[in-house]
């Protein structure tokens, strides 16, 4: 038997929360650990192919719920490595929602003011850039000029995509193979490794307990590298301090999981789930139209039929995220591709006589792939998401060898959410439908129920002890020394994309966290110089 | 029924009857069972649908037998229930016609039904047959015709094996932008 490891740090999780929090507390003397369930791949390893086994099973997970279906990453650069790099601010107003508790969510100390500088900061790092029009794909436009048509607006979306390596093939679910997109394995995670931040991909943790001395425990198992379903006994590493950074899918599984030993969790510890009020309509373009009506043309006789070609979401349409509109009723479009496979069971053939996703009108529907345009509701919902109890190991019994698994997590939309999305479903209907463009339909939620491809909120920061997990340092209540960073700290729903939240959130954390690591013996400063000040190559490949 | 050719088990029958409710396809030979020959073009079955769900990376293989032999249960109580009388050579999800068939699947994935996971984990695997062929690498997939890459459209990779588009872009202003937006790009 090996001795026990110790850090001064241990980071449970990779993506935003985890890459961020590892760099400066490394850059600034810490000894750092990460501790990331997925497998550890970088460009050379990304597929462009849908054959099970490729990079696009390996990295990224579909979680079924009881009335909710989550989508994760599932790697070293978490979120990052599969999301479609779509950067916006949130609104100013969602600072300010209510939500479910009839009261201001979020702390006293944070409002959109206050979250700029650290916008910023993460917007440098990556870097975030404005698009302009020549940026935008074909999707893209068709949307803009449909909105325009019906009188809205229409605006590029900021995105961390560097734009002369990008070739619009719209592979980056299964990571990106040219390192255009900007995920955490090209700036924070280099500049981890760099400080000395140790990284073990296929450690899956489990649960925490205490040390005799303040510190904690973190317990891990090792997951086989090509069948997720099988793991074994890992070990566990001793830490003064521990982030947890695993996803708002399972951070909460890891502390219920931790709450025998650690005593009780509080009540926040996976309630108030949010899947980021989250709805997918699916549009069918009638191509004469798009001529006719929108004036598209792409000088090769089509006028689109494009629906493959891209980069994620590009164009947004913000005309109803109006603060003075009522709580509910306030969301944001924007133009989404969406890969065959997950990304066309779930969309109703418009009209159809029969079954709407499967049978013959279903084929008919498929015949039109290339005309589909998909359109991305975020809403607000009501953060109903609970956990129930935790499976026997991670955060799902896995059904597939990769990407599929069942969930714990259950979300009964209130009448509030379910207003949400049938208003963005008009709205769609409205701007689409309107003289002939498209036939358009919403995703069914009657068969893995809802579904998120932004999981918030399931052990958030608040002010109150009662509906937050955290206090407004994003340490755990009562737990002293274990913070979350990720996405579950988000008190709830954004409208928009929430990756730069999760990201300037991770980022203000980091002060909080150098001070308690501080006053935990650890010798540590804060202040590191952004990432991308430092060489920006790929990490190597391991494990 | 061509008597050169081989019958298939039960449940390979069944789950190929299933795969053609999903995304109906043409028939093979005359005197198809399975496949009902709704459409002209393949469909799930020839696609690949039965290779998928018996694909052990995906976790139904072990268990598609047993769903076989309960989806004909389902399909006799089916006939019973709507007075439909079956054909007893052939299995009896089978002898059910395509409109009976996909009656019978709606049944079985409606949200209060207590196997609808199950029934709607086979569609989805019989979908992703039809339109990603994840038992194929996408490229050898594309180049020997896949019918669903081929009927949806899904264009072919550069000779290199990966996807490139030069032209994207209508490369103008389609819209005005918010008013509020500001100087980085995001809204207020």
């Amino acid at each position: 038997m090996t001795a026990t490891q110790k850090f001064d740090v241990v980071v449970v999780g990779s993506g935003f929360g985890g890459a961020i929090t590892a760099y400066h507390l490394a850059a600034g003397g810490a000894s750092v650990l990460v501790l990331e369930r997925g497998p550890w791949l970088t460009a050379d390893d990304f597929d462009h192919d849908f054959k099970l086994g490729s990079s696009y099973t390996r990295i990224f997970d579909f979680t079924v719920g009881d009335g909710m279906s989550v989508l994760a990453g599932n790697c070293v650069g978490g979120g990052s490595v599969v999301y479609f790099a779509t950067m916006p601010r949130a609104p100013g107003f969602v600072f300010e929602r209510h939500g479910s508790i009839g009261r201001r969510m979020w702390p006293a100390a944070i409002d959109r003011t206050a979250m700029d500088p650290w916008y910023d900061r993460v917007s440098e790092a990556l870097p975030v850039t404005a698009q302009d029009w020549r940026d935008v794909p074909y999707a893209g436009g068709l949307f803009a000029a449909a909105c325009a048509h019906a009188g809205r607006t229409a605006n590029p979306v900021p995105s961390a995509i560097d734009k002369p390596k990008c070739t619009n093939c719209n592979w980056m679910m299964a990571g990106c193979k040219f390192d255009a997109k900007r995920s955490l394995l090209l700036n924070y995670l280099p500049a981890a490794v760099a400080n000395g931040a140790e990284i073990r991909p296929l450690h899956e943790v489990q649960r925490l307990s205490r040390t005799g001395d303040g510190g904690y425990r973190v317990h891990y198992n090792l997951v086989d590298d090509t069948d997720y379903r099988l793991s074994s006994p890992g070990g566990t590493i001793e830490a003064k301090l521990v982030v947890l950074a695993a996803g708002a899918g399972a951070t909460p599984v890891i502390l219920q999981r931790s709450e025998a030993e650690l005593g009780p969790m509080p009540h926040a510890v996976g309630r108030y789930f949010s899947g980021n009020g989250e709805r997918l309509n699916t549009a069918v373009i009638n191509d004469e139209r798009a001529r006719e009506v929108l004036g598209l043309d792409r000088g090769d006789g089509l006028a689109y039929r494009a629906h493959q070609l891209g980069k994620g979401p590009c164009v947004a349409s913000w005309d109803k995220l109006d603060p003075a509109l009522p709580e509910y009723s306030r969301f944001s479009l924007e133009q989404l591709y969406f890969p065959p496979g997950l990304g066309t069971i779930l969309a109703q053939a418009p009209g159809a006589s029969g079954p709407t996703w499967f049978g013959r009108e279903k084929k008919d529907m498929l015949r039109e792939w290339q005309s589909w345009l998909t359109v991305f509701a975020m809403t607000e919902d009501d953060n109903e998401g609970v956990f129930g109890p935790p499976p026997a190991t991670g955060n799902a019994e896995r059904i597939a060898q990769q990407m599929l698994g069942r969930g714990a997590l259950s979300y009964q939309p209130t009448e509030n959410t379910r207003r949400g999305w049938a208003l963005s479903d008009a709205d769609v209907k409205e701007i689409l439908e309107r003289d002939g463009i498209a036939r358009v339909a919403p995703w069914s939620n009657d068969l893995v129920g809802a579904y998120t491809v932004h999981p918030l909120s399931s052990c958030r920061i608040g002010d109150d002890p009662q509906t937050s997990a955290l206090d407004d340092r994003h340490e755990l209540r009562g737990h002293p020394g274990i913070f979350v960073t990720d996405g579950s700290a988000v008190p709830g729903a954004l409208t928009v994309n929430p990756a730069l939240t999760i990201a300037a959130l991770a980022e203000r954390a980091v002060p909080g966290l150098v001070r308690a690591a501080q006053q935990r013996g650890v010798k540590v400063t804060y202040g590191a110089p952004s990432p991308s000040a430092a060489p920006t190559v790929a990490v190597a490949s391991r494990g | 029924m061509d008597d050169d050719r081989p019958v298939d088990s039960v449940p390979t029958q069944t789950l190929e009857a299933f795969a053609d409710t999903i995304i109906p396809g043409a028939q093979r030979f005359p005197g198809d069972r399975a496949i009902s020959g709704v459409t002209a073009e393949d469909g799930a079955v020839a696609a690949g649908a039965l290779a998928v769900l018996a694909d052990p990376a995906l976790g139904l293989a072990d268990a598609l037998n047993g769903m076989a032999g309960l989806l004909n249960m389902h399909a006799g109580d089916y006939a019973r229930k709507h007075d439909v009388r079956l054909d007893p050579t052939v299995p009896a999800f089978v002898a059910l016609s395509f409109d009976e068939r996909t009656a019978l699947v709606q049944d079985l994935t409606d949200p209060g039904h207590p196997e609808r996971e199950v029934w709607f984990g086979a569609a989805l695997f019989c979908t992703m047959a039809f339109d990603s062929a994840p038992h194929l690498s996408t490229t050898d997939a594309l180049a020997q015709g896949h019918p669903g890459l081929s009927l949806i459209g899904f264009a072919a990779p550069e000779p290199d094996g990966l996807w490139r588009f030069p032209r994207f872009s209508y490369e103008r202003a389609l819209a005005d932008p918010h008013p509020d937006t500001t100087s980085t790009g995001s809204p207020a």
